[in-house]
């Protein structure tokens, strides 16, 4: 009966060696998620191509991943009443519509024949855009700005909101108004725009959209930073949950993929997440940005590999980002860990 | 992603993705009482002492 259960739901299809790999690569991918609150999406179905599953399987399960990862941490930050769920049910009507409107314009761009060479420069231009972003933020870091773990730890209230946030919220004063966690008043249709714009973005792209959305939330919005990171994660898992069963009936999740990867990711989620109370983040977010801007050369270069049909090149850029991925994290070990000796022998020191 | 797309009811595609649910609220609780059980175990191997890592 179980067997027959599991055969049916892929597991048995997947040998004891993709098991270990997907699991070890889980680890990968949950560090990085644990660390920085995202960064999932862009690198499981992309390394399920290179592995030669069908484009539909690698997008199902890599989707089906997301939202298994974001049940666990949206689990974890209701725990740490970092969930704003008004802004969260608002958020997933707008984004709804705007993936609506995004795919709409993908199936025009494609009746055009202009798809695919859009999307890529698209991709390009916003994930090297981000990462750039990021990196510059690091490096001029002052304390403030840039998505700063630290923050979780403070009082709500405390929390200090963007410039351009504020500015938004005095000018646009359109009735209803919502007040949302961290005592921030902002209008409804602030809320639903910002969510419409991410959507439309994240339905043209083909992506979960975290990367997008949690800056747009920080610094259009103006919720504090812990919240904007639980509130999109509680999106994730509906909008995840329910993408996930639109390919499940197509037969485009793999549970085979899936059990293992979660079960990886989930314990690496929760050393990522626990390396954020040790190690300086602002070190890290400069590795961050230099993967997203891997990442953007490295779809860029694949991109060029599919256009004069050279297999080389397709893997090179696929590698070139699962190697950026697995480079981070081990970055990310190895700084907690020198960390955490670096405080013990201090306080042993001071002890004597 | 999704859209606006309908779905419509499929109990196999149903208890694929409740599966996938059910493995995540139990790896949270799961990691969660095992980390309580042998995270200063841990911590000791690896920094070579309890450290309060908060």
């Amino acid at each position: 009966m179980l067997d027959s259960l599991l055969d049916g739901l892929g597991i048995l299809g997947t040998s004891p060696e993709m098991l270990a790999l997907f699991v070890g690569f889980g680890l990968v991918v949950g560090v990085l998620f644990g660390f920085f609150g995202m960064g999932g999406s862009f690198l499981v179905t992309p390394a399920l191509l290179m592995l030669d599953y069908e484009p539909s399987v690698a997008v199902g399960s890599g989707m089906a991943f997301v939202f298994g990862t974001a049940v666990i941490a949206t689990l974890k930050h209701h725990d740490l009443g970092q969930v704003d769920y008004k802004l969260g049910a608002i958020m997933i009507t707008g984004t709804t519509i705007g993936i609506e409107a995004g795919r709409a314009s993908v199936y025009y761009l494609e009746s055009l024949g202009l798809a695919g060479g859009i999307i890529s420069v698209a991709y390009v231009v916003l994930l090297g855009g981000v990462g750039a972003m990021v990196t510059r933020d690091a490096l001029n870091s002052d304390g403030g700005g840039g998505i700063d773990h630290e923050a979780a730890d403070q009082d709500l209230s405390e929390y200090e909101i963007p410039e351009i946030a504020k500015t938004i919220q005095r000018t646009v004063r359109i009735p209803p108004m919502v007040t949302l966690r961290g005592d921030v008043r902002v209008s409804v249709w602030v809320i639903t725009a910002v969510a419409f714009a991410t959507g439309l973005l994240s339905g043209f792209l083909g992506v979960g959209g975290g990367f997008i959305r949690m800056p747009a939330m920080i610094y259009a919005i103006g919720v504090p930073v812990p919240v904007a990171v639980g509130t999109d994660l509680f999106e994730i898992v509906f909008s995840g949950g329910l993408g996930s069963y639109l390919y499940g009936q197509g037969g485009g999740v793999n549970l085979g993929i899936v059990a293992p990867l979660l079960f990886g990711s989930a314990l690496g989620a929760r050393i990522g997440s626990a390396a954020t109370a040790v190690v300086d983040a602002d070190g890290i977010k400069i590795y961050f940005g230099g993967m997203l801007l891997i990442g953007a050369i490295a779809v860029g270069i694949g991109e060029i590999g599919s256009y004069v049909g050279s297999p080389t090149l397709e893997l090179l850029g696929l590698v070139l980002v699962i190697g950026a991925a697995v480079v981070v994290s081990f970055a990310i070990l190895y700084t907690t860990i020198s960390s955490l000796r670096q405080k013990r022998q201090q306080g042993t020191t001071v002890t004597d | 992603m999704a859209g606006l797309e309908i779905p419509t009811w499929d109990p196999e595609t149903a208890l694929l993705i409740g599966t996938i649910l059910l493995e995540a609220i139990v790896l949270y609780v799961g990691y969660g009482g095992l980390e309580r059980l042998f995270g200063p175990y841990l911590m000791k191997v690896l920094v070579g002492g309890d450290v309060d890592a908060r």
